[in-house]
């Protein structure tokens, strides 16, 4: 049951609190909730955007889903992506991060560079990758004809394409490096003094000391990277539109096309829930994991 | 919030608290240059290959250099879309959207980390929630709601939602709020400061540095989309930069010295808002992650 406030300041004080709420309560239940109910409905229709009332057609849409070639072929195309980025990703990032945290001159002009990537993003820098992967003019190419290595046919060729995505998606790596290289700052020296003390080594203190240490933050950059390449769009819209032959058709672009080119609005509904539970099924799997292999260090002292 | 990265970055010892002998400072030192530069080879090409003439843009093995720069490339994009239009636009869109997110994000942020009443912490755990809702589960049905009323190509779809307190910057202004020590605000009570008084003679004043932030990051948001333009605009004439570029594309897929000269200028002012609020944006990124 919910108190209700007592005296009349308290009541004043909890009347504020509801007006300056408003514009958020407004908000959620206009641009969230209510979507969010609605394409849960419109996930059972057949909705096609018109004027007339949704046509109810039970779990057709849910049943069709299984038979469609694209939508395991999307499903295929993330998952592929995820797996491919998100450890190299991370562990790049934190291998910068690292590297970074020692004491070294002009470090902070060095972050810069590593972190503009992960900031100057969106369709302009797609555009440019599309550059930079072209077979005869771009220059990853020419870099590696340095090396012997024949041209490849990066955008056109649907085994390369997501080798293309995935060094794209690396060079975006300071996003995560910039929280590790908080993390590393936030761990006491003390924990290293004692460590040594004891007669621990280098690489004994890094797994030992550090690891532990950084595994919440760890933790945390993964469950939003993982978020995030669940719902990548712009540079796979601008750069390939989903192709050659579907082989970065991933899944936003798969609800973008059903919804605004085959303009099947409940299909793509049940599409976008069906996104939205993998997403909340997978962050709970990793929340799960997380009492395996993240420390807390205030946890862990009581326990002690 | 007060102690900036930069700060924490050149006072922290190195981890184990020894200093690094002279070779492995070399090598530290090659490392991280070779992967900066690597880092800086697209934008560095993107610029040569704008100021390129064409013949060289095309030619096979790659000039790195350009023998002259020149600025045809960019007069012909103006000359073939209306690219300053497009800016304009941009401008106009990352303006409107930064103050709706200020305002928005403010109000209710002060109400969760300021105000008591029932329920509170409730809304803030749904707030917090919303934030893993992906954009794909609401498009279809924001989409059918902001047609049914008409606003299809306005910026009305694409801005209206910053107005309304938008989660991530909402969680934003929570956590500086609640680094304000509250006994400023309880000696302004005692002199009969009102919630509202508080709000904008005490807390909004100390803001300044959040505020920044939000507003920086707006700007990134606004200035990039493409899903909101390319959901809600139709004519031309409206299109924001990522916009114009995504269907200037679509005409000269094959011009990459306009392309390159397009880009540019749509990076830009992003390279400039970056270079002069880094700090305030990476402590953003601080707070609303390890903070968090």
């Amino acid at each position: 049951m919910i108190a209700l406030p007592k005296t009349p300041r308290a009541r004043r004080e909890a009347l504020e609190g509801y007006i300056f709420l408003l514009p958020w309560l407004l908000g959620f239940l206009l641009f969230t909730a209510g979507p969010l109910l609605a394409s849960f409905y419109l996930g059972f229709t057949s909705y096609r955007g018109d004027r007339s009332w949704p046509d109810w057609i039970g779990f057709a849409n849910f049943t069709k889903l299984f038979q469609d070639e694209l939508f395991w072929q999307s499903l295929k195309v993330t998952v592929v992506y995820a797996v491919g980025f998100l450890p190299p990703g991370m562990a790049l990032g934190f291998g910068i991060a690292l590297l970074m945290n020692q004491r070294v001159k002009g470090v902070s002009i060095f972050r810069t560079i590593y972190y503009l990537p992960s900031v100057i993003t969106g369709v302009a820098v797609a555009v440019l990758w599309g550059f930079v992967f072209h077979k005869e003019f771009g220059i990853l190419n020419s870099v590696l004809e340095w090396f012997g290595v024949a041209p490849i046919s990066w955008l056109f060729n649907s085994r390369w394409v997501m080798v293309a995505f995935i060094i794209m998606g690396l060079w975006g790596v300071g996003d995560g490096m910039i929280i590790y290289l908080a993390g590393l700052q936030g761990i006491p020296t003390e924990l290293y003094e004692a460590a040594s003390i004891d007669g621990a080594r280098r690489m004994r203190r890094f797994w030992n000391v550090t690891i532990p240490m950084m595994s919440p933050t760890l933790f945390f950059v993964l469950v939003t990277a993982l978020i995030k390449t669940f719902q990548i769009f712009t540079t796979a819209y601008i750069m390939t539109r989903g192709g050659p032959n579907y082989a970065t058709y991933f899944f936003s672009v798969n609800i973008y096309n059903t919804t605004f080119v085959s303009l099947r609005f409940g299909y793509a509904s049940a599409l976008a829930w069906l996104l939205f539970v993998l997403i909340f099924l997978l962050t709970l799997l990793l929340f799960r994991s997380a009492k395996f292999w993240v420390f807390y260090a205030g946890e862990k002292e009581e326990a002690a | 919030m007060t102690v900036g990265t930069e700060q924490i970055v050149q006072t922290s010892a190195d981890d184990e608290g020894r200093k690094l002998g002279t070779a492995e400072t070399i090598v530290t030192y090659i490392v991280i240059l070779a992967g900066a530069i690597g880092l800086m080879f697209p934008f560095a090409w993107m610029l040569s290959t704008s100021l390129k003439p064409l013949d060289e843009v095309y030619s096979y093995p790659i000039i790195w250099i350009p023998s002259q720069i020149v600025f045809e490339n960019y007069i012909e994009v103006f000359k073939k879309v209306p690219f300053a239009r497009y800016l304009w636009n941009s401008f106009v869109l990352s303006v409107l959207g930064i103050i709706g997110n200020m305002a928005g994000s403010s109000l209710a942020a002060f109400s969760f980390a300021r105000l008591r009443y029932p329920g509170r912490s409730f809304f803030f755990i749904m707030m917090l929630s919303t934030m893993m809702v992906p954009v794909w589960v609401t498009m279809v049905p924001t989409f059918v709601m902001f047609s049914r009323l008409g606003w299809l190509d306005t910026y009305l779809p694409i801005l209206l939602p910053a107005y309304f307190a938008v989660p991530f910057f909402t969680f934003l202004m929570r956590q500086f709020f609640l680094s304000v020590p509250v006994e400023i605000e309880d000696s302004a009570r005692i002199d009969g400061c009102s919630s509202f008084g508080v709000f904008f003679r005490i807390l909004m004043p100390l803001s300044v540095p959040a505020l920044a932030t939000v507003a920086i990051f707006s700007f990134f948001f606004y200035w990039n989309d493409l899903l909101g333009p390319l959901i809600y605009l139709r004519s031309q004439l409206k299109f924001p930069v990522a916009m114009g570029i995504a269907s200037f594309q679509t005409e000269q897929y094959a011009n990459f010295a306009l392309m390159m000269a397009a880009a540019t200028m749509a990076v830009a002012p992003m390279l400039v808002v970056f270079f002069f609020t880094q700090r305030l944006f990476i402590q953003g990124v601080v707070i609303t992650g390890v903070k968090g």
